[in-house]
């Protein structure tokens, strides 16, 4: 069966570089928008990129390593 | 006078017809109904206050108050009703609909009551009523989640009782309104409150209990309970700093344990303690921007969960399938079903153009104005989660990652019709948030769409997408579940009882088995003479009579002459 046309790996490929330059355009928009923050660390470039991202990260990481601890076989409670 | 008319009685009366009336008329009131409750409630309008005072027990009660912020949450409820019963309709049970209708009416009854006894009598119903809906998921699984959804219900409303009693005796005042959290008796009313808004440690009743109802009925149950929850604490104790720290631990929970999921439903239910949890801490922080943030939230949240879940709920209709593991492709042959679904991860993440985004940006906003910095970068840090854990981890897992080979069409017309209406409420609200904003409680300055905000919010989400597909080799779907507090009840308690049982188990044999071994002798020995073919209960013969008869007289005259 011929895959659909939207997960065929050129497709796949195409999304990811307009993925990125949609992500470079949103951080590159800042320069024309200026950001008022209450706060020092919000007014800085590019702030709510990398911190979405390492925030993210550290989410996806302490999710794996609570989950070591408190995941059961989905059958546990049967 | 029809202002004096509870528009909950309309849906709780529609509850006891639907079971009795056939099923045309059936599927008319379920539709009408919700529209003749919202006609009411806006033939009133928010301002009139108390519509109906009566005394009961001495008090002063208020059945029927109506407030800007209870006729906010009371519109959004009637909607839900219509909403929910136009994706019901084709294939929910008679008592499913009929307990959905007990419920929304009971938590349209808590939103317009002016009274704490008014609220407490609705706050049971809603018990009742939602209890009934998980049950209707007709699963064993179903009938014990429910139970133990029950137990958690009710022993809510006894820690609620006790607060209410306690705070009336102390103020002799019944009148709802705003509290301080300054006595052990509102203490335990905000304790009571707090676990329907499932507030951490008693949340785990949300993932355990609503995905066990019907494809349908977790629909309706994601709408009431909590967002009824959320109206009393920002009625009842706005301002309460406590609730900052309570909503930020359920923000970031969610988000965890939503992460950890296999079943799909089971992600939506964490995401409703996540989401909840912006609510809360709204409630908390207390300015009049925070208050009109966790309405508008509260308000935007029921549409866009129930469009998340009617997605889902479509899913598991046609497919009979809700764990990620088993799903995938879906978006090739569901492409209505994925798209509504995308909206809905799009405005629960708060994508400018979507609801989300004009409300959850208040909360946000509200943190910052009061220069609470670390409250202000959770709620950052969690925006960006919710994306990660509901914007494209629902979708993903559902409709695309890999192919599972399922092709299953769209769900029956009535369910798509109910999933299109909510998108584009959705949409509607993110693009003309004004509606909105002009039901919310307090007069609005906050203007969402400025240059600056949009950047941000594109730049944190967007980025959020790109940790999510970077790390997706962590995020590998396993056939688990995460240990969480209810395993308290469901697993250590019935071990610890067992263990006591094991140690006693001689002497209850001992007392149980020498009683019972008593008990027998005593039934044996009355049955051997009084028993219905036993020596006392044997009719005699008449002949074997009289001759006794003349024996005790012979004796009698015998005796007497001696």
């Amino acid at each position: 069966m011929e895959k659909h046309w939207l997960v065929r790996p050129k497709t796949v490929r195409l999304l990811w570089i307009i993925m990125i330059v949609i992500l470079t355009v949103t951080v590159l928009l800042q320069l024309g928008a200026h950001v008022h923050g209450e706060f020092h660390v919000d007014e800085t470039f590019g702030f709510n990129a990398w911190y979405g991202l390492g925030t993210c990260a550290v989410m996806v990481v302490g999710a794996k390593v609570l989950g070591a601890i408190i995941k059961r076989k989905d059958t546990y409670y049967d | 006078m029809i202002s004096a008319l509870p528009p909950g009685l309309i849906l709780i009366a529609g509850a006891g017809l639907i079971p009795f009336v056939g099923e045309g008329t059936r599927k008319a009131l379920s539709l009408i109904l919700p529209i003749v409750a919202l006609a009411l409630i806006w033939s009133v309008g928010p301002d009139a206050g108390v519509a109906w005072t009566a005394s009961f027990m001495g008090y002063d009660v208020a059945p029927v108050s109506y407030t800007p912020t209870g006729v906010l949450f009371a519109t959004v409820f009637g909607i839900m009703a219509f909403g929910g019963a136009l994706f019901a309709m084709r294939s929910a049970a008679r008592s499913e609909m009929a307990a959905a209708y007990l419920y929304a009416g009971s938590a349209l009854g808590v939103v317009l009551a002016g009274d704490l006894i008014t609220v407490f009598v609705f706050w049971e119903i809603m018990a009742i009523g939602s209890t009934m809906v998980v049950w209707n998921g007709a699963s064993d699984a179903a009938r014990r989640a429910g139970m133990r959804y029950a137990l958690i219900h009710f022993f809510g409303g006894v820690v609620l009782m006790i607060g209410l009693i306690g705070h009336i005796s102390e103020t002799g005042s019944v009148t709802f309104e705003a509290m301080q959290a300054d006595s052990w008796a509102r203490w335990l009313i905000l304790g009571g409150f707090l676990i329907n808004a499932g507030a951490w440690p008693i949340s785990s009743w949300i993932p355990d209990a609503y995905p066990e109802a019907s494809p349908t009925g977790m629909v309706f149950l994601s709408a009431f309970t909590t967002k009824t929850a959320v109206f009393v604490l920002l009625v009842g104790f706005p301002g309460t700093q406590a609730l900052i720290y309570v909503g930020l631990f359920m923000v970031f929970y969610g988000i965890i344990y939503a992460l950890l999921e296999n079943d799909m439903r089971r992600i939506l239910a964490y995401s409703i303690v996540n989401q909840v949890g912006f609510m809360v801490t709204a409630i908390g922080i207390g300015t009049e921007l925070a208050l009109n943030g966790a309405a508008s939230h509260a308000f935007a949240h029921i549409i866009y969960k129930g469009l998340l879940l009617m997605s889902a709920g479509s899913v598991l209709y046609m497919t009979g399938k809700r764990k990620c593991t088993d799903l995938g492709g879906l978006f090739q042959s569901m492409p209505i079903t994925a798209t509504c679904g995308i909206i809905g991860a799009l405005a629960i993440s708060a994508f400018p153009l979507t609801s989300g985004f004009v409300s959850k940006s208040m909360i946000s906003q509200s943190a910052a104005d009061q220069h609470m910095f670390w409250v202000w970068m959770l709620l950052t840090a969690a925006s960006a989660g919710v994306f990660l854990h509901a914007g494209i981890k629902f979708p993903w897992f559902v409709f695309f990652q890999k192919d599972s080979g399922l092709r299953p069409p769209d769900p029956p017309r009535t369910m798509r019709a109910a999933m299109i209406f909510f998108a584009a409420l959705c949409l509607l609200i993110g693009i003309f948030p004004q509606p909105l904003y002009a039901l919310l409680p307090f007069p609005v300055e906050f203007v969402p769409y400025t240059g600056a905000h949009v950047v941000a919010q594109l730049q944190l989400l967007l980025f959020a997408g790109l940790a999510f597909f970077l790390l997706l080799p962590l995020m590998k779907r396993t056939l688990t579940v995460s240990l969480d507090v209810d395993w308290l009840y469901r697993r250590l308690a019935p071990a610890i009882v067992r263990w006591i049982s094991r140690d006693l188990h001689e002497l209850t044999d001992g007392v149980f088995g020498g009683t019972r071994a008593q008990l027998t002798a005593i039934v044996d020995s009355v049955a051997h003479y009084h028993g219905p073919t036993s020596l006392l209960a044997r009719t005699l013969p008449t002949g074997q009579t009289i001759f006794w008869v003349l024996v005790i007289l012979a004796a009698f005259l015998v005796f007497n002459f001696s």
